[in-house]
């Protein structure tokens, strides 16, 4: 199977931009650990995220909303990444010895989450496909029928990207990069939360 | 029965017929959540008026969404049911997404305050 470079959506890969706002990276090398141990540190990690953001929306007297613009930027950033995380840990393959990073940068409008992780070229066609699916379907339907199709079994459906896409106002973009080594594929899944 | 796993906790009141769960849910895919679907399913074979209590659960995470679709999908298909759902406005993730599982239900009582 032949390795593939596509970006899907609008990919703005802030990563590299030297005149961004604040911006927290975090990098995670797989090891032998079993996934069942591993599986918290999503949450530990999400949270942190999460709690690191609200320094940048601090709650203020004279501002009635800012409480309630604090706790909700809070929440959705904490879903967002904790979604991201548990996926890259799912889906990417501890064997080839990849980290798996995450990356917040936030600018004036926006929240920005990126995640990549390393898979090999079948997996990552896998998810290109249903990537390609979401992006040409209707979000509501399609995540109404992904419940409904779950009720009967335990495929992965992308629920979590649906919520984000349905309940979030999230907007979601992914990059495919071909590796120097054959066979492995980079899979970058952008999140961009509107503030 | 209580279930107290550290990150939450789920208590089925039998002389009530409320499950409430309390804490934060991030399970690995519909075989971990196994015991909380199973206490649900008690609950809903036991009576045919049946509350469950979310105001305190602070995170769901998207395996956790499916979970309570396949439990509110199987409460629809039983006939003289009344589902009651407490949710919170002051846990943003209820107020955006509890309201989906009334798409898949429309009898759903569904009561965030």
């Amino acid at each position: 199977m032949t390795d593939f470079n596509e970006v899907i959506g609008h990919f703005s890969d802030l990563r590299n931009c030297l005149t961004q706002g604040e911006y927290l990276h975090l990098g995670f090398q797989p090891n032998s650990s079993p996934l069942k141990e591993r599986w918290r540190n999503n949450g530990l990690s999400a949270d942190f995220m999460a709690d690191y953001v609200t320094t940048f929306f601090p709650k203020s007297a004279e501002d009635p909303n800012s409480e309630t613009r604090q706790i909700e930027i809070k929440s959705a950033v904490s879903f967002i990444a904790n979604e991201l995380l548990e996926n890259a840990m799912k889906y990417s393959d501890p064997s080839l010895k990849k980290a798996i990073s995450i990356s917040l940068i936030l600018e004036e409008t926006r929240i920005v989450i990126i995640e990549s992780n390393a898979a090999k070229t079948v997996q990552a066609r896998h998810y290109r496909d249903f990537v390609q699916k979401l992006e040409q379907s209707d979000p509501m339907q399609m995540y109404l029928e992904q419940l409904e199709a779950k009720a009967l079994d335990d495929s992965s459906s992308g629920l979590g990207f649906l919520t984000m896409l349905n309940d979030y106002d999230a907007k979601l973009a992914w990059q495919f990069q071909s590796s120097e080594e054959q066979g492995i594929i980079t899979v970058s899944t952008e999140v961009s939360l509107p503030i | 029965m209580k279930i107290d796993s550290g990150d939450y906790v789920l208590d089925y009141d039998e002389s009530s017929d409320k499950v409430q769960i309390i804490g934060s849910l991030r399970l690995n895919g519909l075989e971990e959540y196994a015991p909380v679907l199973d206490v649900l399913r008690e609950c809903l074979t036991s009576t045919t008026a049946m509350t469950v209590d979310l105001s305190k659960l602070e995170f769901l995470n998207s395996s956790g969404i499916a979970m309570l679709s396949k439990f509110i999908i199987e409460a629809r298909s039983k006939d003289d049911l009344s589902l009651t759902l407490l949710g919170s406005s002051k846990v943003p993730w209820q107020g955006k997404s509890l309201k989906n599982l009334q798409r898949l239900y429309p009898a759903l009582k569904l009561i965030i305050d």
